[in-house]
């Protein structure tokens, strides 16, 4: 139809993808060292992965380790090679993806739990209201004055987001989230 | 090891470094974020600097190098714009695995992130086109990362790294570590052996196969001379046929009797049908780059396919394998090799008969044919005729990227590994001349040919001052036919032959040119003086171009089309002008 928009050719084949995305939750396990970050980072953006959230923090201090915790989405075939690609990386230990291996064990999923901190501003009735709302969400408040209150809240991604947009008519003013620190259940280690 | 005998400047450390990681050899080119290093080359007599004349070719230089000794190739190069000149070799480095150990010289420390002058962020702008790179910003870490740079590109997979040392580090004294006592990185550790289970099943995947193909990779040749040996001694045992990607050519002899030529877009007839038909492929070191696939869909669609790599991610990416090894291929090979041998005692080469009786078939196809002629050079004669002229002697072949590479995969026989240098997965128009000349350097009394095309040629002509410099008596063999030849071809497939900027029209003079340097030059244009011009060339132990004018409008066949299967090879007796024009469908014209 829009052939005369089409490239009229090219040296290159290309499939069509049959395969369906899916969204996994990797563990990177790296050398404390500059710049490691970025290499992990480069790999996806140099290779047109996604990155939907990125946590990391050393974990072994004496080992100079850190844990770099990601979660992709990709088809099966593409997260196969996201994992082989990362291991690849000199400074990288090992990696494991976690949604595998919870579907291995048995699982559903890995525990995956997020912090967020919200801000939500307003005054009058609307406090009691939205005290009440963190309270049913196990939120804490961290920070407060009578115009605002700063609330800590800790789970899974989908409750954070229920929260924040149950908040979001009482005066959410600012979000701050850390992204996705996950493990599998049962007494294995990584 | 303590006191005072270890302490150096950070200069001295790289070349001690050099030394003990068994250097004789580096290409480079000064610059003032190197001058500490290149005061230490001036005062010691154990490594030759070759000079060249753009980083490129110092990359180039030194790619050739490695790929014909199987030693490692470093190059040394200053901040900045000699950095980033070095990132056309790296990248080539990378994709054909090749190893290499690029020395930056980088900014004083203090002025890193300054826009100082010179300065360029080395690391960031190298990470994606090197297996590993750093910057070392203390001198007591630069041996260590010295040994352990040589470490990372010669092992695994090869390929090249960059160490980026700040003009301050190369000042500072620190202590030196040998390479015996300096810790390595434990995150890296390649798998060499490849597991025994796997091997067992794949051994009797081809015991049961009844239409069989080896086809092999680059990988071979990287692994060293003993698994060339062992994938000839599989071939011997099995009687399977073999073809080879562009990359592995030598690892097989071309004059073996299971030798089907190369596959992939520009392949034979025979091995790409092969491929297309077989039952069981074992894969060895090569990668399936969309080249040698086509269309995956419809790639060797009947088969049990095993694949031999020693990079993980090679596996399960472009095509789903059945049994991946893991694993180095000559440990691999000897591993398969005593496995068929135990297994296989009763083995009856005879179920293969109707499978060589479809290849004898394919194979009379003869499907590298082309009209001949008394009157022009074809480009394949002039191949063939440097073949026959060359192979009997020792010879190193080199190329540009182009029909000119293609015809002399097809036209040149290649009867042993590391001698056959091209760019094959980058495609790096100006590789061939600079890796010549570091093949050269390696091989002084060898005879060493960049085949050439006119327009590729062009793009690293400087270094005919570097082999001039240091009479390396490098061939440069230009197919001359006026065009970028495989742009035009292209341009006739898939453009209504609309030959857009493909056409040189101020053409160098080559025999001036070569004179102007101090080199040789020779000129041919007629079918019948082309083996005396030929001889005169290899007679001449000077630096040649040799200015070999051809038909100009010859293609290169047979070839796979944009979007078509193995099976469907457009061949040079179908290859009318009509064919060509319409050998891509509209479907294969939207591809992108």
């Amino acid at each position: 139809m829009n052939a005369h928009l089409q490239p009229t050719g090219s040296a290159y084949f290309i499939a069509k993808e049959t395969q369906v995305a899916e969204s996994h939750t990797l563990s990177v396990l790296v050398d404390n060292e500059p710049g490691v970050l970025a290499r992990v980072i480069g790999l996806f953006s140099g290779r047109g992965y996604n990155i939907e959230s990125l946590t990391v923090s050393e974990t072994e201090h004496e080992a100079h380790l850190s844990r770099i915790t990601i979660v992709t989405r990709g088809t099966p075939s593409v997260l196969e090679q996201i994992k082989s690609q990362l291991e690849r990386i000199v400074p990288v230990h090992r990696v494991v993806d976690l949604t595998v291996r919870a579907k291995v064990l048995g699982q559903e999923r890995p525990i995956e739990r997020e912090v967020a901190l919200v801000k939500v501003t307003g005054s009058g009735e609307m406090r009691a209201e939205t005290l009440r709302l963190a309270d049913a969400f196990h939120a804490k408040v961290v920070d407060a004055t009578t115009d605002h209150f700063i609330f800590e809240i800790t789970g899974k991604s989908s409750k954070v987001d229920q929260f924040v947009a149950i908040m979001k008519p009482l005066g959410l003013s600012e979000v701050c989230r850390t992204g996705i620190a996950a493990m599998n259940r049962g007494p294995q280690g990584m | 090891m303590s006191g005072t005998e270890n302490q150096m400047t950070g200069a001295e450390i790289v070349l001690q470094a050099l030394k003990d990681n068994g250097v004789e050899h580096i290409f480079g080119y000064p610059g003032g974020a190197v001058l500490p290093i290149y005061d230490e080359i001036f005062q010691q007599d154990d490594i030759e600097h070759i000079l060249v004349r753009h980083e490129q070719g110092a990359g180039h230089m030194a790619e050739g190098y490695a790929r014909s000794t199987g030693k490692v190739g470093v190059m040394l190069v200053t901040s900045g714009p000699g950095a980033t000149n070095a990132v056309t070799p790296l990248q080539d480095a990378l994709m054909d695995s090749i190893p290499l150990v690029c020395l930056t010289g980088q900014v004083p420390t203090t002025l890193i992130g300054s826009d100082a002058f010179q300065e360029c962020d080395t690391v960031g702008i190298t990470r994606p086109c090197t297996k590993h790179n750093w910057l070392v910003k203390d001198v007591n870490d630069l041996a260590r990362i010295i040994h352990e740079a040589f470490r990372i590109a010669q092992s695994g997979r090869p390929g090249p790294v960059v160490v980026d040392i700040p003009k301050d580090v190369q000042f500072a004294t620190g202590t030196y570590t040998p390479p015996s006592a300096a810790p390595i990185q434990k995150s890296y550790q390649p798998k060499l052996t490849g597991d025994a289970n796997q091997i067992a099943a794949a051994v009797s995947l081809m015991r049961s196969a009844r239409r069989p193909v080896i086809y092999s990779g680059g990988g071979v040749v990287n692994s060293g001379p003993e698994a060339s040996r062992l994938l000839r001694e599989l071939v011997e045992i099995t009687g399977f046929p073999i073809t080879s990607t562009l990359m592995g050519l030598g690892a097989y002899p071309a004059s073996g009797k299971n030798w089907l030529g190369m596959l992939g877009m520009h392949g034979s007839y025979e091995a790409n049908m092969a491929m297309h038909d077989c039952d069981v492929m074992v894969c060895i070191g090569a990668r399936f780059d969309d080249r040698i696939t086509g269309r995956l869909n419809a790639f060797s669609p009947n088969s049990k396919k095993i694949h031999i790599d020693i990079d993980p991610s090679s596996i399960n990416k472009n095509v789903r394998v059945d049994v991946p090894i893991l694993g180095d291929v000559g440990a691999i090979l000897e591993d398969m090799v005593r496995q068929w041998r135990a297994a296989a005692k009763d083995y009856d080469k005879a179920v293969q008969a109707d499978w060589w009786t479809s290849i004898a078939r394919w194979r009379a196809r003869n499907s590298f044919a082309y009209k001949a002629s008394d009157d022009v050079i074809m480009p394949q004669y002039a191949i063939q005729r440097l073949y026959e002229l060359t192979k009997d002697r020792d010879t190193y072949i080199t190329t540009e990227v182009g029909q000119h590479q293609m015809w002399a995969a097809q036209f040149y026989g290649f009867e042993q590994p590391n001698r056959w240098m091209t760019s094959g997965g980058l495609g790096t128009m100006g590789y061939g001349f600079p890796a010549a000349i570091g093949v050269q350097v390696a091989h002084r009394d060898s005879l060493v040919i960049d085949i050439a095309g006119d327009a590729s040629i062009q793009m690293c002509i400087q270094e005919m001052s570097c082999a001039v410099q240091y009479n390396l008596p490098v061939k440069i063999f230009i197919l001359n036919n006026q065009y970028m030849g495989m742009v035009r071809q292209w341009q006739q497939l898939l453009h209504g032959n609309r030959l857009s900027n493909s056409y040189t029209e101020a053409m160098p003079d080559f025999v001036k040119l070569a004179e102007a340097y101090g080199g040789v030059g020779i000129a041919c244009d007629k079918p019948g003086d082309l083996d005396g011009a030929i001889q005169e060339m290899i007679d001449v132990k000077r630096p040649v171009i040799f200015d070999c004018r051809v038909a100009n409008l010859a293609n290169c066949f047979p070839m796979i089309p944009s979007g078509k299967a193995h099976n469907e090879m457009l061949l040079p007796d179908e290859a009318t002008d009509e064919a060509v024009a319409n050998a891509i469908d509209a479907k294969g014209r939207q591809l992108v």
